[in-house]
């Protein structure tokens, strides 16, 4: 069958013409890789018309890879896009809007100082015979979306003054104004209260009542039972299951979220278990997590387990005090301390591998060995302020070799590194200053096989020599084979704590996803 | 220190730890004897003399960069650190009264201060660098701890610096200062200040930790901080040491001019923002050298005294330094695209 171009689907579309297909968009064999990962691999996807599809699945699973390219904004590597029975093919998120699909974001892309009414009529301003803009026509138009989705918004309103639940707001009423037959919610409810989350599935329900075919990225199963007709699970870039919600329980879901195998071997020892190094009570930062409190002893690996966004990453930023907690105690080998900045919980013997390696990690300009002398220097190597040079060299050349960092030389600029050398060069950056506590979080995002042995085999060597190791990981595989114990996170509070031997994939998933 | 890897234990693991990579600074050396040739040529061919075989033009080239020099050696760690300074010239102006004022003539009777006459030079010395560094440590302080961006807080300490160095005497200028003050800025002693405190500040760079911690905030604050470096009072140093060697730079000056004028200094910020841009500095911060500023800064004093020496209209001389300082960023952008590319 021809393709069809998206101004021709636009034309159909507004001619009011309704071909008689069942499914609104049928995707098959999807396949889509990025430099190092099989994000997506040979995945289908179906959408009825009239009917609400959510997708779940961990975090990485490729939900929001898969929504991404139906919206235009990655190119499939191959697969095929049928809209209405129609062949087409998406270049670019305005072909995607031009065939009637837009994509709610999960970070919200409204402009903060232009008002409502201009970020949703962006580059479709209603224009008089000058070029110039009509402001009154503006307004009206929004007035009427805002009516008819029962938003109580003033157009005129810049959106930097808007709650954060009132920007999703404008989002959604700015895709429904395309008029769009397909509509993609990207974790929708993730800012907003329960009043809110309500007056979302109202709006909903009367898309769906329009005919409009919505997908639904959730996380959260009682929202899933609410308002989904179908559900389709993913896992680990492929598609495990198409089931209708009502057919399916819980825990049928978790088990499909999960299922896999753990086919990866962990390089584990158990290792004699020592006196608490780090204890942690009550510990707040308000609104991020509260009421965090655990012990992590010598020689144990805590894993941390939750959804992105659960606050694990909080935790570690405050406990090494880049962002100073707002109450709780934390003591380390018994002597309480309040950590008010990074400094101070080095002194203390921590490190902290921070999870964005380009954001809070590496000086990419800089060569090696400024990357990896860098926290050493606050511990002295230093005479009258000069750096003791070739004593931290001879540091950086052992670390080098130590963790086999693939480089000619140490002034190879940490630029032109992999991501799994990049990671190596941090991680040797912590471990030349000897910590006691090392706080990791995401040891192994984004980095080859091979590196990710590398450090997991690295890691427990740590916690034979007696480190207290607290891992942060979103793969489930991970922190399940590293770990002792697992502190599992929902939404900004500890959910439970689960000893290794009691682990299991379904029983972790159910305390992330209560 | 880069000869040191020789020495250094050498493992299996380098292959190649003898790669040596190039100075970045060759290339500009390169396009300043080009331009000094280039001059020589039209001098031959136009004016029918020397450029470079002429002491005396050499002199007044390097001295007349002197001053620019000192305040590029502060900005380009300013820079460095991912900052600007653009107060430099106003506190030039400001620290050329203040030392002014404390360096006139015994008995001279109109003097500012008639009780504090013929003083030793350290006293105006030192107070000029006192005023240098309290302007310094208020615009560190502003960037580091009220978030407001090194262009806005200076730009205010730009203008407000300015109108305190005309308000310290309405306007009047400073005159009958005393020998042993004047002696600063006579002969090569410009120089000599420039090209040691290039020097000071080149060590302290590449072998201090206040160097790497530089360089460090410069390249990613963020990653700076959960290294454990205190950023904030890193900021304040930096920007510190930068309005001390401003406050420098208006003591040489008054002691050249033998006189303290509110007016001076305007647009050294920039002049001196161009040395350290065009010697191979970043303004997006964490990569420069000082060796680098200094050729930049000799680079200006080239095409100055080259377009004096062929008698060139003022007007195109300022058209064709602002087109070589935008060449120099664009071959830098170029650089780093080619650096992030390979």
């Amino acid at each position: 069958m021809a393709t069809i171009s998206p101004s021709t689907a636009e034309i159909i579309r507004q001619s009011g013409a309704v071909p008689g297909a069942e499914y609104l968009l049928e995707v098959s064999n999807v396949r889509k890789t990025f430099p190092g990962v099989l994000a997506l691999d040979d995945v289908s996807f179906r959408l009825k018309r009239g009917h609400v599809h959510a997708l779940m699945g961990e975090n990485g699973a490729g939900k929001s890879t898969l929504m991404k390219i139906i919206a235009g904004i990655y190119t499939p590597d191959s697969g095929s896009f049928k809209l209405k029975g129609q062949e087409i093919k998406l270049s670019s998120p305005l072909d995607a809007l031009r065939y009637g699909i837009a994509m709610i974001h999960q970070e919200l892309n409204l402009m903060n100082y232009m008002t409502v009414a201009e970020n949703i009529w962006i580059r479709r301003e209603p224009l008089n015979g000058f070029g110039f803009v009509r402001h009154d026509e503006m307004r009206k138009r929004t007035k009427a979306l805002f009516e008819r989705l029962d938003i109580p918004l003033d157009p005129e309103t810049d959106v930097r003054d808007l709650s954060v639940a009132n920007r999703q707001m404008v989002e959604i009423a700015k895709a429904v104004s395309y008029d769009s037959d397909i509509l993609i919610m990207d974790e929708p409810t993730s800012a907003l209260t329960e009043r809110e989350v309500e007056h979302l599935f109202k709006i909903i329900r009367t898309l769906k009542a329009q005919d409009k075919g919505i997908v639904y990225i959730t996380h959260k199963m009682n929202e899933l039972f609410e308002i989904a007709d179908e559900v389709s699970v993913f896992r680990d870039g492929r598609f495990v299951g198409e089931h209708a919600a009502a057919d399916v329980t819980r825990d049928d879901i978790i088990r499909l979220m999960v299922g896999r195998e753990i086919t990866q071997m962990f390089p584990k020892e158990t290792v004699p278990i020592g006196d608490v190094a780090l204890s942690v009570r009550g510990l707040t930062l308000e609104g991020r997590f509260r009421d965090v409190s655990f012990d992590l002893r010598k020689g144990e690996i805590l894993g941390f387990a939750g959804l992105v966004g659960s606050g694990r990453s909080n935790v570690a930023e405050t406990l090494f005090g880049v962002t100073p907690a707002t109450s709780g105690a934390i003591a380390i080998d018994g002597k309480e301390i309040a950590i008010k900045n990074p400094g101070m919980a080095m002194d203390a013997g921590m490190a902290f591998l921070t999870e964005d390696r380009k954001e809070s990690g590496c000086f990419l300009l800089l060569d090696i060995m400024a990357n990896m002398q860098m926290a050493l220097l606050r511990h002295g190597y230093a005479r009258a302020g000069f750096v003791k040079e070739r004593e931290i060299e001879a540091l950086c050349q052992q670390q080098k070799a130590r963790l086999r960092v693939r480089t000619p030389d140490l002034e190879e600029p940490v630029l032109n590194l992999s991501g799994g050398n990049q990671q190596k060069v941090l991680i040797a950056r912590w471990l030349m200053t000897r910590p006691r506590i090392l706080i990791l979080d995401e040891p192994t995002r984004g980095i080859d096989v091979g590196a990710k042995a590398e450090i997991h085999k690295l890691i427990t060597e740590l916690a034979g020599q007696g480190v207290a190791v607290m891992m942060i990981s979103s793969e489930m595989p991970e922190v399940l084979g590293m770990s002792d114990r697992i502190l599992v996170m929902h939404e900004g509070r500890m959910t439970g704590i689960v000893d290794r031997n009691d682990a299991t994939q379904v029983k972790i998933m159910e305390l992330a996803s209560q | 220190m880069a000869t040191d890897i020789s020495t250094a234990a050498p493992t299996s693991e380098t292959p190649s730890a003898g790669r040596r990579r190039l100075p970045p600074e060759l290339s500009i050396l390169g396009v300043m004897i080009g331009m000094m040739l280039l001059f020589e040529v039209l001098g031959w061919i136009f004016v029918g003399q020397s450029f470079i075989a002429n002491p005396l033009r050499l002199k007044i080239m390097i001295l007349q960069e002197a001053e620019i020099g000192i305040i590029a050696v502060g900005v380009t760690q300013v820079i460095i650190s991912g900052g600007i300074d653009l107060s430099s010239g106003s506190l030039v102006g400001l620290t050329a009264m203040v030392a002014a004022s404390l360096a006139q003539t015994a008995g001279f009777t109109h003097a500012i201060y008639p009780s504090l006459t013929g003083l030793n030079p350290i006293f105006p010395v030192a107070a000029g660098l006192v005023c240098g560094l309290i302007v310094g440590f208020i615009n560190g302080w502003l960037i580091a701890f009220t978030n407001i961006p090194p262009f806005i807080a200076t730009l205010g300490m730009m203008v407000s610096a300015r109108g305190v160095a005309d308000w310290y005497t309405n306007g009047q200028p400073i005159g009958n200062l005393t020998d042993s003050f004047a002696a600063i800025g006579a002969g090569w002693w410009p120089v000599i200040i420039f090209l040691a405190v290039a020097f000071v500040f080149h060590i302290a760079l590449r072998y201090t930790r206040y160097g790497k911690f530089t360089y460090a905030i410069g390249a990613n604050p963020l990653a700076a901080r959960v290294s454990g470096i205190n950023v904030e009072r890193h900021i304040v140093v930096i920007y510190m040491i930068a309005g001390l060697l401003s406050g420098l730079s208006g003591i040489v000056h008054t002691a050249r001019a033998i006189s303290g004028q509110a007016g001076v200094g305007v647009g050294f910020e920039l002049d001196a923002i161009a040395a350290a841009v065009i010697g191979g500095t970043s303004l997006s911060g964490g990569v420069g050298r000082m060796t680098g500023t200094v050729i930049g800064a000799v680079i200006l004093g080239v095409l100055t005294s080259g377009f004096t020496f062929l008698n060139v209209d003022a007007h195109y001389q300022e058209i064709i330094k602002g087109g070589v300082i935008v060449a120099a960023v664009v071959a830098d952008q170029y650089r780093q695209r080619r650096r992030k590319g390979g």
